[in-house]
């Protein structure tokens, strides 16, 4: 009960701290949207099959970059005024620290994935609610495993001058398989293909790597806060 | 049983040994002033004392218990270099949240307290960002001793604090001793340290070369110390 007090007081203050000051979701929104309002519809044809069939690999390489934006901030938030200090020497668990910061971080994702799916579909011509259930299960999936690779990483880049360069060199290896599973389900799901047996097994492979990643975070955290 | 007991601790940073087998022992309701020279390593032992940092060797114990031990942070307040707030919300939200991180039962009624207690209950609600340096340290006086911590960590408290403020501060200390807990203090601010100290240590280069009853001679000379135990 009190690591879920705690979690949650991490997590909404977090949370408030970005609404007001909108300095990474701004930044993660803007980003998104220009990349694929302008950037990537005209570097490929909208209309053609092709763009459709890499609909998943768009939607991902976005999603990743922008994440890597909001996560960037995660920790960045406890330095000034030395906050991270006190809640290090307070009774807070490192877990709960670690699991607010990611649910969070996980929350303003999750709103970047909902701005930029409707953008998409317009500018790339694509029905991509054919699956909406499904569909947003595998964006949820695939954000908590970005997000939770990158809160940790954001704790341990936090006190590097070059951190806004390290993160992402850090988390995008290790995300690669969450990644593939991510890309391979969305591109399935935006064509409007039902989950069959070997979207399943790509949707184990998501559920699994959230799991093993998510468990390796909270059983180092204190590790990682204290180094 | 001691407050606070350094067995054996050292601290490296690379090769460097910034704190060397340090051994002190704080009794419970002693004050004591940590002193000595820039880079002597008085904040490094603080955050070691405080668990913010790990020693190299050595270990570090709170009542008895590990210092990273929940129940010896429940006990522990720490006021640092930084204010150790959030400059995006009110006084009254920063001293909310961690009144709640530390499990009071009614964290809105601590917070109200302390906002009153040290002068800003009519600045509660503005952000922090558009406080003055004083009211700042003011508020970060409440963060720290919201929780009535039974042991205190103070890093250079008196910096930044005018004369009011340095006033206010060595009564609240003067009453938190009265009550039984204890302090340790690092400070460059001999005089006001010792004003309030029952014991003082020196650390000179990473070694503790002084530790004890703090005596009348150090009230009437405070430079006494450094010339006796310091490189000159």
């Amino acid at each position: 009960m009190r690591f879920l007090r705690q979690t949650w007081l991490v997590a909404s203050k977090d949370l408030r701290s970005e609404l007001r000051t909108k300095e990474a979701l701004n930044a993660a929104l803007a980003f998104a949207l220009v990349m694929i309002l302008l950037l990537l519809s005209f570097a490929f044809d909208p209309t053609a099959e092709e763009t459709r069939r890499t609909s998943g690999g768009l939607l991902w390489l976005v999603f990743a970059f922008a994440g890597a934006l909001i996560l960037n901030r995660s920790f960045v938030r406890e330095l000034t005024n030395d906050c991270l200090d006190v809640l290090v020497s307070s009774p807070l668990d490192g877990a709960a620290l670690f699991l607010g910061k990611s649910l969070a971080g996980f929350f303003l994702l999750m709103i970047v994935e909902l701005a930029c799916l409707p953008v998409f579909g317009i500018f790339y011509n694509v029905a991509w609610h054919r699956q909406l259930g499904p569909l947003l299960l595998v964006l949820a999936l695939g954000a908590w495993g970005l997000t939770v690779i990158g809160t940790m990483f954001s704790a341990l880049t936090v006190n590097l001058r070059l951190r806004e360069l390290m993160l992402p060199a850090l988390v995008y290896p290790l995300m690669i398989p969450g990644l593939l599973a991510a890309i391979q389900l969305t591109t399935a799901l935006v064509a409007g293909r039902p989950l069959d047996a070997e979207l399943y097994d790509w949707l184990k492979l998501l559920v699994s790597f959230d799991i093993i990643f998510t468990a390796l975070a909270l059983g180092l955290a204190d590790a990682v806060l204290l180094g | 049983m001691s407050a606070v007991a350094a067995e054996g601790v050292w601290k490296y940073f690379g090769d460097y040994p910034a704190l060397a087998n340090i051994n002190l022992q704080v009794e419970p309701g002693a004050c004591l002033a940590l002193l000595g020279r820039n880079g002597a390593g008085k904040t490094t032992l603080l955050r070691i004392l405080g668990g913010l940092s790990r020693p190299s060797r050595g270990r570090v114990l709170v009542f008895g218990d590990e210092v990273r031990n929940r129940r010896s942070r429940c006990r522990i307040g720490v006021l640092g270099h930084g204010i150790g707030v959030y400059e995006e919300f009110s006084a009254l939200e920063n001293l909310r949240l961690f009144a709640g991180l530390y499990g009071l039962a009614e964290p809105e009624s601590a917070a109200r307290r302390w906002l009153e207690r040290t002068g800003l209950e009519r600045a509660g609600s503005s952000p922090v960002r558009e406080f003055s340096r004083g009211m700042r340290q003011r508020l970060a006086v409440a963060r720290a001793f919201i929780h009535d911590p039974e042991l205190l960590l103070l890093d250079e408290p008196f910096t930044a604090l005018d004369d009011r403020a340095i006033a206010f501060l060595q009564q609240l200390l003067a009453e938190t001793r009265a009550r039984g807990r204890t302090v340790i203090l690092s400070t460059h601010q001999l005089r006001e340290a010792l004003e309030l100290a029952t014991h003082a240590a020196v650390i000179e280069r990473g070694r503790l070369v002084f530790a004890g009853e703090r005596t009348g001679q150090m009230l009437s000379d405070p430079g006494w110390l450094y010339r006796t135990y310091g490189e000159g």
